[in-house]
């Protein structure tokens, strides 16, 4: 194990260790403390500019009553589920296909294909923004939560397919060949065979998109424009403008924003790594 | 007999076919909306750089014309030279959060909570993240006011200074980058093997030595991975941006991904082919990364493949 495992050093630098862990994470979640600390003051703390002490006021249910009544807040963020929920289950259900047909099958386009999911999941949106919000326009899809679902699935293919296929791959290929043997066709395989062992793979997309797709702004803007279908993210931007000094609403809005991702992540934090590390540990 | 049976002879067929046919129908949607929305797109993109356009209107052939508009753009200019700055200092979340996961990789009390809050900013959206940083750097209400005043600056506003602008948004933008790499760098510390290490404690290998030799050669795919996802961040850096400054003031923050919304798709105007020419150069900086990571990963398929 490196570094070496604190409970071998000296007694000495073990309560050194002990005492700046968690000093070190408090100033790290400065930021965090900051919006909570703000979403229960009121505005008179805000406006004498009491930022970190004790609030005079505790204003938390008072805070997130006005930004529930007074702004689309409800309505964005359901239109925020209604958007990242569809999407993962689209992305994750193509690239079930995509990466069992490219991990699978030998054929002379194999890499060729793999690797034109790969550069695509790269590019910058803005080479794709204006396509896409024409394509968009004329399949009257524009300002529609199922214009803004069915580019997120595209796209997200990609990085799915990248992650499903290097999973796939990596299962025990006499599974398959054994079941080939026996007759099965390769639907069959694919469903009964692939689909259950995939299980891990899939938990590991379903909070990854989750949470980029909730988190995502740039699409939000480009393809909407009303409160009707617009998400969380781009919602809070437009209330920030409203808003522009009361801080105390606008922290409590964004901690509702971040709310979803922080409890999917919490719930699934090894899957979430694992898909981080595109689940590869080679390299 | 056998032949003339037309179903007899369908299912030899398909039997027969099976395994070609079969990754193609299992790739056809993934594949028809992946271009459809992606691939199909960058070179319509490319190709409306080449026309004035403004997305209502019939569109002009220019040639080259945006291209030779953009030389001489100023504006364009400062985006590509803050992108380069962004490329620079958004590197530091590689060596942050490389530093963070030797503190952290440790097993003591509580140990698994805290690794979980010091993901935390990675999951939270850039939206809010953008939001808070802003706060922070309000001249009088915000959090690094008393700072200031203690440093003379009183009333100074890092996002309202072209000076500072584009760092004070880098900055930001680094704290969920390093919770990022400190992520791939803990995976990577895991799988690390504890035996090589062994032998180097056994050889007398010590502190940084140890580190620079036997760890830091293991840790190759997270160090890859790591510098990947954070130079796609600092090119595709769009929403910090929006967020705090709009590239102001005057576009002294402006990077190319938010520059080409703005010239595109905002109150200043609908150029789209001006827009997709910027978009253009953007692609081409972030293809040669783009190919470098297929490269890196073609040749791992060789090797595995032999």
């Amino acid at each position: 194990m490196f570094p070496t495992p604190i409970h071998q050093r000296p007694i000495v630098n073990q309560y050194i260790y002990k005492i700046f862990l968690p000093i070190s994470l408090i100033i790290w979640l400065i930021p965090i403390f900051g919006i909570l600390m703000t979403s229960i003051r009121g505005l008179g703390d805000i406006t004498a500019g009491n930022m970190w002490g004790t609030p005079s006021e505790f204003l938390l249910f008072s805070n997130l009553y006005d930004v529930f009544t007074n702004t689309p807040m409800i309505k964005y963020t359901l239109n925020s589920f209604k958007v990242t929920i569809p999407t993962m289950l689209g992305a994750v259900a193509l690239s079930c296909m995509t990466g069992f047909a490219l991990a699978n099958y030998k054929f002379r386009t194999n890499l060729i294909i793999f690797f034109i999911f790969i550069a695509g999941n790269f590019v910058p949106f803005q080479i794709l923004m204006i396509p896409v919000r024409d394509l968009t326009f004329k399949i009257g899809l524009y300002n529609t939560i199922t214009g803004l679902v069915l580019f997120h699935v595209a796209f997200q293919t990609g990085f799915c397919t990248l992650f499903m296929r290097n999973f796939i791959k990596a299962l025990p290929q006499e599974l398959i060949e054994a079941a080939r043997m026996d007759g099965a066709s390769e639907f069959r395989i694919f469903w009964k065979i692939i689909l259950p062992l995939t299980r891990p793979a899939i938990a590991a997309l379903c909070v990854l998109i989750f949470t980029f797709i909730w988190n995502d702004y740039f699409w939000a803007t480009v393809l909407i424009q009303g409160d009707h279908a617009m998400p969380i993210t781009a919602g809070l931007k437009s209330l920030n403008g409203q808003w522009i000094t009361a801080y105390h609403l606008l922290s409590t809005g964004s901690i509702v924003a971040a709310i979803p991702p922080v409890i999917m992540f919490f719930l699934m934090q090894k899957h979430f790594i694992a898909g981080l590390t595109l689940g590869a540990t080679k390299g | 007999m056998e032949l003339n049976n037309p179903k007899a002879k369908r299912i030899t067929w398909w039997q027969k076919n099976q395994i070609k046919i079969s990754p193609w129908i299992f790739l056809a949607p993934g594949l028809i909306f992946f271009s459809i929305y992606v691939i199909a797109p960058i070179f319509v993109s490319i190709g409306i750089s080449f026309y004035q356009w403004d997305g209502l209107s019939p569109s002009i052939y220019v040639g080259l014309q945006n291209y030779i508009e953009l030389l001489d753009d100023e504006y364009f200019y400062i985006s590509l030279w803050n992108n380069l700055k962004w490329l620079i200092f958004f590197m530091l979340a590689v060596p942050i959060g490389l530093g963070l996961a030797i503190f952290l990789n440790q097993i003591v009390f509580g140990i698994r909570l805290i690794k979980s809050l010091f993901f935390f900013p990675f999951v939270i959206s850039q939206v809010v993240i953008g939001l808070i940083f802003t706060w922070f750097y309000q001249p009088n209400y915000g959090v690094i006011a008393p700072f200031l005043n203690f440093i003379g600056l009183e009333g100074f506003s890092i996002l309202a200074n072209e000076n500072t602008a584009t760092y004070g948004i880098i900055f930001a933008g680094l704290y969920p980058q390093i919770a990022y790499c400190l992520i791939l760098y803990l995976t990577g510390l895991n799988n690390i093997n504890p035996e090589q290490i062994e032998a180097g404690r056994m050889d007398g290998a010590k502190g940084f030595h140890l580190f620079w030799n036997i760890v830091l050669p293991q840790l190759r795919h997270a160090t890859f991975l790591a510098i990947v996802v954070t130079v796609i961040g600092a090119l595709r850096s769009f929403d910090m941006v929006a967020i705090m400054t709009q590239g102001g003031p005057y576009g002294y923050s402006n990077v190319l991904a938010y520059y080409m919304f703005e010239q595109a798709l905002s109150e200043y105007g609908y150029r789209m082919g001006y827009g997709s020419a910027i978009a253009t150069v953007l692609f081409t900086i972030m293809m040669f990364y783009i190919l470098f990571f297929i490269y890196r990963m073609y040749r791992n398929e060789r090797e595995d493949n032999n």
